[in-house]
């Protein structure tokens, strides 16, 4: 059923009965030629495997329902302000797969580019801005550095003048935006059932089935099926799901929260990130103000989180913008983020034969779900890299090749 | 139309009006009223208009849950929107708008999108707005984003005051009715430290409304003798108008106390915030009342039974003349007794029960038309109702009669409170019997020690009956107080009668059959307007996960987060998905449970307290002295001083030339001093560098690099021997602290045999430095010791005494010029500085700020922590291969280094850059780019300026970069990408400048 | 919010006075280490979901260095013990062993 305004028009007058399944709900057959498990980045992987690859007797696993784990709990925010090449490409297919997705799925996942701007405070940061948008742009990403009388323009409401962290500019990413983030998945399930993936939900993996190193299915709360090609695609329990293959991640799963007040009339127009501290924050087309910060600071698979990371994030709004104080926060939960030893991801062929890991997606998974999912599927189909993931390799950590956005070391809780 | 009753109203005094006003229009209430029992008092019926579809909405409920009464108070920078009008209590001059429509509340333009909600079902934004891509963004958002969204948001800088408040407590007892007074007193008595919190004024919760007698005496009394009795210990504390909002892991509790009000002067304090460390929490929250779903049930008139009671018993407010009471269980009779007894109509009571009980006979006798197994049909009216249609419940909707009235009071059963129960993971079951969603005492939320963090009680626990909830708070308390180790004694409790109540039976749409077009006028969830044709249509678009049809329809997210809408839109998801309600589950309750001010949660860090400033001694000489400053992570250091009209650029360039020419001064204080000392501390350095610092002589200085264990230079500095045990290495100004918690780590946790003592002396000194030609006769002028080349030779330091002072001074150099560093005790950090200040003026000596520093530092090729390292640069990659140390076995980061991508040939390695053309200095962070591009296409970048400057002394721009194979390529031209295009440099040697020889002696 | 108590100062300490360092009980690599026992040390993490064996700072305290043994799933605390030690204590174990009698330690 394709969607349009004029499908709502017929439906809304014969009483809106007519509208059908978004997404098929099958009993699992008992083989497939790709299993896909975690329907996040998963459900985009088993979307371009039929979509880019024509392979389509998929399946994708769900242990909970679609969605539940970081695709709807995440700031939904979408950008590709990296700087290290390994990662800048990538990041740009990715918004450049979002700019494209409502138009090639016919759903609307309000990918809203409304910008992005980082803001900084001082002359140190101001020079990493310049080198981050100078990586951009050499990327073919669009990055504008904006001075402060340019920045006051734009954000009247933000506290220049701030006693202890002066805002001076900000590097502008006007491609950056957010998206809907449940309508993600939706968007790619509807689409990929439509191609023949079938969307399994409340299948939990129990088991990967290993013969003579080879992976050759899975063993599930639903029964084991057999699978030619097995793709791991899980974030926060990476590591336990690559246990049941006898392998080890450099990732561990640590609690990142975010937070939303009750709705307001429209205050901000993209996203603001704070340069001096925890706190980024944009506003949904609901008109609540959403908004993060770090990491609680330590191993948890909780999906709740603590108040410290709170209080962070409401000191540093109140910093930057000290209106902020009587608007209330209305909301605050937590996913499991899989925190790879230097910040990036993992896409890649295990020493398993035909069992992939996708992984180690820190904080950047949601913006990265196009991208990730298209990469994966092109992994999985050919056997090799896509060129643009080509550096998120398993062996990095043992080579040196280490792609460290922020320089902070094998310290899973600072990146 | 809604009024006050001439008589009545515990709550409110009669003799004390209260002025305010609603959109404009001037009110009177009276001192006690909640807003919104003042707006009923005053015929507003309509307060607000729902977010969706702009429908009218009135009051709902009495408290929290109300998901209706959405106003915006105050004005200016006090303009606080989405406020409560059921928990904001009335004061002079309160000034109140409502939201959520244009041009004004009772005529909204936004209305014209309930004319067509058949085109605009659950989700329809999902499957439109797609096509031209560019109209979603120009034409499409802004217009849903100008619909969305509540109140207009605050737009000044908010004036008041919030501050924390942290308390201890043996017992927290969450809720301060019958329950929760129930349990203060258990363990009060039994002397354990109690603290009670309740998020409404007065104590007592539904007690005093709901119950005749308590044992022999009037509910009120009874509890106005527990609070006396309270109050009386010193060990318990009861607090009103704080609501427990959160609770969190380990029996941490976060409270919001509602403590200003507006009424007073800017600068008020607001909110305090109550962060509780408790051993156990009672939870004795209570339960909410649930509406019912029929046909037009959001007009507004359609009240929650408890809610009407509230406002004729609590505020002598009587919400409409004629009243018909909708239930499907006992409790609603209570409202009818209630307004039978205030005088008011009660035209029917329409009781989906096939059978009611005993109750329906007691009502019949005080002369009220009881029906059985009736529902409503319709209820008709737009801004206030007119009239209920009434039909069978078991049936379709036929109309069987109909009656005028102005008032629904429904009741569809009561809900425990259990959201703070399910904050840390406490388990809910499914109670058919009483038809909710209970705590499961056997999976409570943990404490740290694994065992019960939480006992629940009273109604909160499903007990609806008095006699039940009494026993049930007694039973738990005891529980809970006995597991703290103390004594329980509930003797004081009073008998109530076995209470005989005929069981609810769960009615989720009225009638049972309703005809499919009519549920598109149900309503769910009244604040975003779900009904319950939403909620079926997510399931026949395969919604079917309680998760996906909240996200779907948004049913319970808004500002009430479900309150009254979360456990019928759930039984609606299972009657429609033909499943038992525990299948479907309920969603996951979050924190908070009622929405706090972001204000409170930051509390006092804000503005510059936001975090702290260090400040070195000297702090305020450089602010009085024309000082533009800069933060260094958390310090502040003048980035230069302006004198008289120059530019920071003028100053940055007269600062250099002063230390080239003559002598320059600096503010060295923030370098990190770490004081490393023991047997085993040359073993340990030599671990921690990658220089050999255990060969360093006392008396002398060498400058070494610290890596991480992945290999990576982290910091840097000079390293002084002050004797054989004894070190004081210097750190960068932002890695103090990391280094010296990064010392501590790998003596505590892997050389804990080593006998090495590390301390952070950072602070203790000031530190200054003195560079320059005339530097040594500058401070020799001081009197005191000799500085000559053979008493204080390059890389030595001495002790001795310079005008006065105790001082260690360090010949070392960041300049390349003559230079020292004195060392002082910080006390006496301000008066040296200031002698030196005076002392140089002799010598046409000028103080310089971290500019200069940097700029000087880079003319003689010195690296900077920060500019050239981001922690993905080794020694190796800056040239510093002097500094790794061959003869040691290991260090941190040693074998690291010894992988293969950090030795391929190819790494971008430091040289120097001198442009081709032009007299500006190279873009900080610019990229120089190959003519060939990489083997996908790209562009590739082969290098990059890491610092970049104009030298004053050199009067040309320099620059330093990191270039794949950089130092081989002297003398080639690379071609950096700039904003305004290309700009070409020549590879040189990264020293730009050499100072004359005599400097160096 | 956490509380783990010191076992070298004493004190119950909220998370807001600590710091977490990762895993314990890793065994560094240096000198003659293959490239493959480097990664073990530097980046390969257990990572479970249940008993975790984890380093913290008293950096806002004593500013020692301990571990603590506990359950990332439900935040229980099994024992807190000196980090100058190459393996869990007993008592610890036993106490991990009597709240979750099926465990192994892995």
């Amino acid at each position: 059923m394709r969607y349009s305004a004029l499908r709502i028009l017929s439906q809304g007058l014969s009483g809106n009965r007519g509208w059908e399944r978004i997404w098929r709900d099958p009993e699992p057959k008992t083989s497939y030629d790709v299993i896909v498990i975690g329907a996040g980045h998963g459900m985009a992987a088993g979307y371009y495997l039929a979509a880019n690859h024509d392979v389509r007797n998929v399946a994708v696993l769900e242990k909970g329902w679609l969605g539940s784990g970081n695709t709807g709990r995440n700031t939904t925010i979408i950008r590709s302000n990296y700087l290290l090449p390994e990662n800048q490409p990538f990041y740009e297919l990715s918004l450049q797969l979002w700019e494209q997705f409502e138009q090639k799925l016919n759903f609307n996942a309000m990918v809203s580019q409304r910008g992005i701007i980082n803001l900084f405070h001082s002359d140190a940061q101001r020079d990493a801005s310049v080198r981050r948008g100078n990586a951009m742009l050499l990327s073919g990403a669009d990055a504008v550095l904006l001075d402060e009388g340019r920045l006051r323009k734009m954000c009247p409401y933000l506290d220049f003048d701030n006693a202890r962290f002066p805002i001076r500019g900000g590097l502008w990413q006007p491609r950056g935006g957010t998206v809907r983030h449940d309508a993600v998945s939706w968007g790619y399930a509807r689409a990929a059932s439509k191609l023949g993936v079938d969307l399994i939900q409340n299948c939990e993996v129990t088991g990967l089935v290993i013969e003579q190193g080879r992976c050759v299915g899975v063993e599930t709360t639903r029964g084991r099926i057999a699978a030619g090609k097995v793709a791991v695609c899980v974030a926060g329990s990476s590591s336990r799901v690559m246990k049941l293959a006898g392998l080890k991640l450099p990732i561990e799963s640590h609690v990142l929260q975010a937070f939303v007040t009750e709705g307001l009339k429209p205050c901000l127009p993209g996203v603001v990130t704070f340069g001096a501290g925890h706190f980024y924050i944009s506003q949904s087309d609901k008109g609540g103000l959403v908004f993060g910060g770090g990491l609680d600071g330590y191993n948890s698979y909780a999906q709740r989180g603590n108040l410290p990371a709170l209080e962070d994030v409401c000191e540093g709004a109140m910093a930057i913008m000290p209106m902020m104080g009587r608007a209330r926060m209305l909301r605050m939960w937590g996913g499991v983020m899989d925190m790879s030893m230097d910040g990036s991801p993992i896409i890649d062929q295990t020493p398993i034969k035909n069992l992939y890991f996708n992984g180690g997606w820190c904080y950047g998974g949601f913006k990265a779900t196009p991208a990730s999912g298209y990469c994966t599927a092109h992994l999985v189909a050919t056997g090799t890299p896509h060129e643009h993931a080509a550096d998120f390799r398993l062996d990095r950590f043992q080579r040196g090749h280490l792609i460290d956005e922020k320089g902070a070391g094998a310290q899973p809780n600072l990146h | 139309m809604s009024t006050r009753l001439p008589t009545g109203g515990v709550l409110v005094d009669r003799n004390k009006p209260v002025r305010f006003s609603f959109n404009g229009k001037k009110m009177t209430g009276l001192e006690g009223d909640t807003l919104a029992s003042a707006l009923l008092a005053g015929n507003v019926r309509v307060v607000g208009r729902s977010f969706k579809y702009h429908r009218h909405r009135g009051i709902v409920g009495c408290g929290p849950e109300d998901p209706n009464g959405l106003m915006t108070l105050g004005t200016g920078n006090r303009l606080t929107p989405n406020q409560q009008a059921t928990t904001t209590r009335l004061f002079e001059g309160l000034s109140a708008r409502s939201q959520n429509h244009w041009p004004s509340l009772e005529f909204d333009l936004g209305g014209v999108v309930d004319k067509v909600s058949s085109l605009t079902p659950a989700g329809f934004y999902y499957k439109t707005f797609i096509q031209p891509r560019r109209a979603w963004k120009h034409v499409y958002e802004p217009l849903i984003r100008q619909a969305a969204g509540l109140g207009r948001p605050p737009r000044d800088r908010d004036p008041d005051l919030y501050e924390h408040f942290h308390a201890h407590v043996d017992l927290l007892v969450i809720g301060g009715g019958i329950s929760g007074l129930i349990a203060a007193s258990i363990a009060g008595r039994a002397g354990l430290r109690v603290l009670l919190l309740e998020q409404f004024w007065e104590l007592g919760g539904r007690t005093p409304v709901d119950v005749e007698m308590l044992g022999d005496e009037a509910p009120r009394d009874w509890i106005a003798e527990r609070v006396e009795e309270l109050n009386a210990l010193e060990n318990v504390h009861l607090r009103c108008r704080t609501c427990a909002v959160g609770v969190y892991d380990h029996g941490y509790v976060l409270a919001n106390e509602r403590v200003g009000e507006g009424t007073g002067d800017e600068g008020e304090l607001r909110n305090r915030l109550w962060r509780i460390r408790a051993r156990k929490i009672i939870l004795a929250s209570g339960a909410i009342e649930r509406p019912l779903c029929f046909v037009n049930n959001d007009v507004p008139g359609v009240m929650l039974a408890s809610a009407v009671r509230d406002y004729v018993t609590n505020f002598g407010v009587s919400p409409g003349d004629r009243t018909v009471v909708v239930t499907n269980n006992d409790d609603a009779y209570r409202t009818v007794n209630c307004l039978v007894r205030a005088g008011l109509d009660v035209p029917m009571v329409v009781d989906a029960r096939p059978v009611p009980g005993p109750v329906a006979a007691e009502a019949k006798e005080l002369g009220v038309n009881v029906v059985s197994n009736r529902a409503i049909a319709n209820v008709e009216g737009t801004k206030g109702i007119t009239g209920v249609s009434v039909c069978s419940q078991a049936g379709e909707g036929t109309v069987l009669e109909r009656l005028d009235c102005e008032v629904v009071a429904v009741s569809g059963g009561w809900s425990p409170a259990v959201h703070l129960w399910s904050h840390c993971s406490g388990r809910l079951r499914w109670d058919d019997t009483r038809a909710m969603f209970r705590p499961d005492r056997t999976r409570p939320p943990l404490a740290s020690d694994g065992e019960e963090q939480m006992v629940v009680v009273g109604s909160a626990n499903g007990m609806l009956q008095l006699d039940k909830v009494i026993a049930d708070a007694a039973e738990g308390t005891v529980t809970a107080v006995r597991a703290l180790g103390g004594d329980a004694d509930p003797g004081f409790l009073p008998e109530v009668a076995v209470q005989s109540e005929s069981p609810a039976s769960p009615v989720w749409l009225m009638p049972n059959g309703m005809d499919l077009r009519t549920r598109a006028k149900a309503w769910i969830d009244f604040q975003n307007d779900v009904k319950v044709s939403d909620i079926e249509l997510a399931v026949r678009e395969g919604f079917e996960s309680s998760e996906h049809v909240k996200r779907y329809t948004t049913l319970g997210m808004a500002t009430d987060q479900g309150k009254t809408s979360n456990i019928n839109g759930l039984a609606i998801l299972a009657r429609s998905l033909n499943t038992p309600i525990e299948q479907t589950g309920t969603t996951t309750f979050r924190p908070p449970y009622t929405a706090v001010p972001m204000g409170a949660i930051a509390g006092k860090a804000r503005g510059s307290l936001f975090k702290p400033t260090r400040r070195t001694p000297m702090d305020a000489w450089h602010d009085a002295n024309g000082a533009y400053w800069e933060p260094v992570g958390d310090w502040r250091r003048p980035y230069c001083y302006l004198q008289g009209e120059e530019s920071v650029d003028e100053a940055v360039r007269r600062e250099c030339l002063s230390v080239r020419r003559s002598a320059g001064i600096i503010d060295a204080s923030t370098l990190g001093k770490i004081l490393v000392s023991g047997p085993d501390a040359g073993r340990f350095l030599d671990m921690m560098y990658t220089n050999m610092m255990s060969t360093l002589r006392p008396g002398r200085c060498r400058y070494g690099l610290m890596c991480n264990d992945n290999g990576f230079l982290m910091d840097d500095g000079v390293v002084a021997r002050l004797s054989d045990e004894s070190f004081l290495c210097h750190t960068t100004t932002g890695g103090a602290d990391h280094i010296h918690g990064w010392m501590e780590e790998w003596l505590q946790t892997e050389w804990w045999d080593w006998q090495v003592h590390v301390v952070n002396i950072t602070e203790q000194f000031a530190q200054i430095g003195i560079a320059g030609p005339h530097a040594r006769k500058l401070l020799s002028s001081l009197g005191g010791m000799n500085l000559g080349a053979e008493d204080l030779p390059f890389m030595c330091w001495i002790d001795g005494q310079l005008a006065g002072h105790d001082v260690r001074v360090f010949r070392i150099s960041f300049s390349g010029e003559l230079s020292f560093e004195v060392a002082v005790r910080g006390s006496e950090g301000l008066e040296l500085w200031r002698k030196i200040i005076e002392a140089g003026q002799n010598f046409d000596a000028g103080v310089y700020g971290t500019e200069a520093l940097h700029i000087l530092r880079a003319e003689v090729g010195f690296i900077m922590i920060g500019d050239e390292t981001d922690g993905t640069v080794t020694p190796q990659d800056l040239g510093l291969t002097w500094a790794l140390s061959r003869k040691k076995e290991d260090f941190l980061g040693k074998r690291a280094q010894e992988r293969s991508y950090l030795t391929s040939p190819d790494r971008w390695r430091l040289v120097g850059l001198l442009r081709v053309e032009g007299n500006t200095p190279l873009a900080h962070g610019a990229y120089a780019v190959s003519s060939e591009n990489s083997e996908f296409g790209h562009t590739r970048m082969i290098g990059r300026v890491t610092s970049s400057y104009y030298s004053p002394i050199l009067d040309r721009p320099i620059a330093m970069a990191l270039v794949e194979n950089g130092p081989e390529m002297q003398g080639t031209i690379l071609e950096f990408v700039e904003k305004d295009g290309r700009v070409r440099a020549e590879i040189v040697d990264p020293v730009f400048y050499h100072p004359s020889a005599a400097a160096r002696n | 919010m956490l509380k783990l108590t010191c076992p070298y100062c004493g004190i119950e300490a909220d998370e807001t006075e600590l710091h977490g360092g990762g895993e314990a009980h890793l065994e560094r690599a240096a000198g003659g280490a293959g490239d493959s026992e480097l990664e073990q040390y530097l980046f390969i993490r257990s990572n479970p979901r249940g008993v975790h064996f984890e380093r913290w700072h008293h950096i806002h305290g004593c500013g020692k260095w301990f571990h603590a043994a506990r359950c990332t799933e439900t935040m229980e605390v099994f024992g807190t013990y000196s980090a100058q030690t190459l393996r869990p204590p007993e008592n610890t174990l036993s106490e991990i062993k009597r709240r979750r009698p099926n465990w192994v330690n892995a």
